[in-house]
């Protein structure tokens, strides 16, 4: 998220605080290293220093800047340029061989180092004025070097000849005839302006001004971006800049009026392109091309850079533009919000743009900052409000007023309207005391500046109203603090606690009994407080630790009801340590102690990972079945209606003289009672073994004999009984 | 003194001559009846069986059951197509009548063992 990144990206200087013998060091952020050589959009965060409130207790500056950026929206903290700054310029443009590389990087460093007011060595001046003069008297064909050449002798002021100069303004002026691209025409009038800054004895006025005019503005494009060329359709925002460079340049070299139309109609285009600005939240206004265009530049910052050069000089040559001053104070706080870049070029872009803005007859933007944005209660620290330029010298005379505290998180906010008094020895306005009802936490001060002369209303530009993130601490008071082993929700044992001071409290308890902590936190203004951590840490002898939230509400308490927790302690009886955690970045005195020791008897473990019982499978149990004598004794009692049977077929005089007594039908009769039998044999056999597929197969042959024989057997018994029937 | 007729006498009265009737009938007709009294005593003594041990293997017991009906029913139509009182059947051969008794005897007892289990 970007403007994360912008508050990040700013180096803070350290604080300390000490209040009840607790010291808190508020660590300086991290820079941030954009990715990419050129600027891009995206900063990474280098390292970030983590909130602990282990025995260091330092502070992440960060985390408060984070958090002050999601509050609210429009609050953010802009700083003009610093130490920080310098330091950064010494260590990116340190040449490696006692040399510049290039001229163009001779000219950033050099240009950098004027605007932040380094002096450089007379060695390294000596040998860059000579590979500039080089450059000059050399036939070099290039526009682009003898550009570059001219710049560093103008920053360092190299003797150079007017004859050379003559021969160099003849050369410009050659190649301002022939030139083709955007980028022909800037380095050849750019070099013609530069000499005649340098010396009035060399003729360098334009013959044709107006044609040049036209045919640079002949690339403009409706949006208001320029194209490199009248061939190559790619167009960005760096190239409008460098376009406004090169026309104000063409409105001084002009030896006869140029058309007031066409710089009216410029004058459009350049108000036609901060209509399609790109904003942030916090107020920063800013160009962005996002993608490599012909001279190999890309990003927000050499884009909004550019624009804001050209607009200045442009501002500076034909007179005012109609910008307004929100769009210029937010390129400046666009600037401001990058914070130190990484790399030689960003930061030339940036010292550049800054101080093009603090020169420029739009508007010059005035920066409201906080020389410290965390007060603190207990010093009774006042807040202390700078207003200067970007660069960071003092603005005119003005007053701040707080107009309204904003509270984190709520939208609401108490109407202050206070005038902060000035102190013109360190020349900051200074808050005497906080507003009524200020307490330990995060707020948003919002001020309002009020220049002292109506007339400065058109030169600087304050941006009306500005919120600024501002951090209370305090220190917070813990009362009425106490643990307590509980049985059954009845007090059983009760230690009261010094907190945070030094407690060695030792208790007992079962795994039927709860344990209890409360303790109430009030801050300096009576009112309640909840911290960002409250943590109660329970560590067995063997060194497994269990951390709980201690609640928060009117009191801080948190009970600990051991029979629900038994398996979350692994069932480790014994001594358990108890150390309490209560902090906040806003509390000074954040601490954490130890607060006593608790014996803790813990039923035993249950046995979870031996063998399981074995399954023996149970078969179905057999029905009852009746005792074995009765079945036999029905068994034989079934044959004794066939014994009756048997013997009454006796008793009525059964015979078999109806038996064929010759031998073919005597045969038939046996095989046909055989057959009966062997059937009844055959069901006897499926009844026990067989199945009913091969009974059917066999009684189906048998079933054929037997009807074959059955019909000759009871065929020959029915002639035989017709016979003597009719004898 | 003339005895007064009671009950007990007119019953043995008919249980005589009930007796005597019988007696005239063919002996081939007295087998089958005889037939037919053991079937059904069998039948009996399978149900007071199952109702002193429970009725746990049903199929068995129904099959068993069944089988004595079901040979009795049979044994009782060849009766009724032997008999040679019973103008229906008086072109009916025996003999045929017989034959027909024993086949569905086979066929009942076919199904009756593969109901027994």
């Amino acid at each position: 998220m970007r403007h994360n990144s912008s508050q990040l990206g700013y180096k803070v200087q350290s604080a300390s605080i000490e209040g009840r013998g607790v010291k808190l060091e508020i660590a300086r952020s991290t820079v941030l290293k954009p990715i990419g050589d050129d600027s891009s959009s995206h900063f990474r965060l280098v390292s970030s220093p983590a909130i602990k409130f282990e025995m260091t207790r330092k502070l992440g500056f960060a985390f408060l800047l984070l958090a002050a950026a999601s509050i609210c929206e429009a609050a953010a903290i802009f700083s003009p340029i610093s130490e920080a700054h310098r330091s950064a310029a010494l260590e990116l443009f340190s040449p490696a061989a006692g040399t510049f590389s290039s001229l163009e990087e001779a000219t950033e460093a050099l240009r950098t180092f004027e605007v932040l007011g380094i002096e450089i060595e007379s060695d390294l001046k000596d040998s860059t004025c000579k590979s500039a003069v080089d450059a000059l008297s050399s036939g070099s064909p290039n526009s682009k070097d003898l550009y570059y050449a001219l710049r560093v002798s103008s920053v360092l002021q190299c003797k150079i000849s007017d004859g050379a100069l003559t021969g160099v303004a003849l050369r410009l002026k050659d190649f301002v005839k022939d030139a083709k691209s955007l980028l022909d025409f800037y380095y050849s009038i750019g070099g013609l302006v530069l000499i005649k800054d340098q010396t009035s004895e060399v003729d360098v006025l334009l013959d044709d001004a107006d044609g040049i005019f036209r045919s640079v503005k002949d690339l403009s494009q409706s949006d208001g971006k320029w194209r490199y060329s009248s061939n190559n359709p790619e167009s960005s925002t760096y190239a409008a800049g460098i376009a406004l460079e090169t026309l104000s340049g063409v409105i001084t070299l002009k030896s006869s009026d140029i058309d007031g139309n066409l710089i009216d109609a410029l004058k459009r285009d350049v108000v036609k392109l901060f209509d399609n600005i790109d904003k942030y939240d916090d107020g920063a206004y800013y160009f962005d091309d996002r993608f490599v265009d012909a001279s190999g530049h890309q990003g927000p910052v050499s884009a909004t850079s550019s624009v804001a050069r050209g607009l200045t000089t442009l501002a500076s040559t034909s007179g005012s533009l109609n910008i307004p001053g929100d769009k210029i104070l937010g390129l400046a706080r666009f600037f401001l919000g990058i914070g130190v870049p990484g790399t030689g070029k960003d930061l030339y872009y940036q010292i550049d743009a800054l101080a093009s803005l603090d020169q420029s007859r739009v508007l010059v933007p005035l920066i409201l900052s906080l020389q410290a944005s965390v007060l603190s209660i207990s010093s009774q620290d006042k807040l202390k409000v700078k207003v200067t330029t970007v660069l960071g010298s003092t603005g005119p005379p003005l007053s701040v007023k707080l107009m309204q505290v904003f509270s984190s998180g709520s939208k609401d906010a108490s109407i202050i309207n206070q005038e902060l008094k000035f102190d013109p020895k360190e020349a900051v306005h200074v808050l005497d005391a906080l507003p009524v009802g200020v307490d330990v936490g995060e707020y948003v001060f919002a001020f309002e500046i009020v220049l002292s002369d109506p007339e400065h209303k058109k030169i600087y530009v304050t941006g009306g109203r500005t919120k600024v993130p501002v951090y209370v601490t305090g220190v917070v008071k813990v009362e009425n603090s106490k643990v307590e082993v509980l049985e059954s929700d009845s007090v059983e044992t009760q230690q009261k606690l010094d907190l945070p001071g030094k407690n060695d409290v030792a208790l007992t308890a079962n795994h039927l009994q709860k344990l209890r902590l409360s303790f109430q936190l009030t801050t300096p203004l009576q009112n309640p407080f909840k911290p960002h951590q409250a943590l109660l840490k329970l560590r067995h002898e063997s060194g497994v630790e269990h951390s709980f939230v201690v609640n928060s509400g009117k009191l801080f308490e948190t009970t600990l009801d051991f029979l629900g927790l038994v398996e979350n302690f692994f069932y480790l009886s014994g001594k358990y340590d108890m150390e309490l955690t209560v902090g906040d970045p806003a509390m000074e005195n954040s601490f954490l102690q130890p607060l006593g020791h608790i014996e803790l008897d813990l039923p035993d473990a249950p046995e979870k990972y031996g063998p399981k019982p074995e399954i023996a499978h149970i078969f179905r149990l057999q029905e009852k079945r009746p005792p074995q004598e009765l079945s036999y004794a029905f068994l034989g009692l079934v044959f004794v209606p066939f014994l009756a049977f048997l013997v009454g077929l006796l008793r009525l005089g059964v015979n078999m003289k109806n038996f064929p007594t010759s031998m073919i039908p005597a045969a038939f009769a046996i095989l046909f009672h055989g057959g009966i039998a062997a059937v009844l044999g055959l069901y006897g056999l499926f009844w026990l073994k067989l199945d009913l597929f091969t009974t059917l197969k066999t009684l189906g042959v048998l079933g054929l004999f037997l009807m074959f024989v059955g019909h000759r057997t009871l065929s020959h018994l029915a002639s035989a009984s017709a016979k003597v029937k009719s004898a | 003194m003339v005895k007064p007729a009671t009950t007990k006498d007119d019953a043995h009265a008919l249980f005589y001559s009930l007796r005597s009737a019988y007696s005239a009938t063919p002996t081939n007709l007295k087998i089958i009846d005889l037939y037919v009294v053991f079937a059904v005593f069998t039948a009996l003594i399978q149900v007071a069986y199952m109702a002193i041990v429970g009725s746990f293997p049903f199929n068995s017991f129904l099959s068993g059951v069944l089988s004595c009906v079901g040979t009795a029913v049979l044994a009782v139509c060849l009766r009724i197509q032997v008999n040679k009182e019973n103008k229906e059947f008086k072109d009916l051969p025996p003999e045929r009548a017989f034959a027909d008794f024993v086949l569905c005897n086979l066929v009942l007892h076919l199904v009756i063992m593969n109901f027994l289990g």
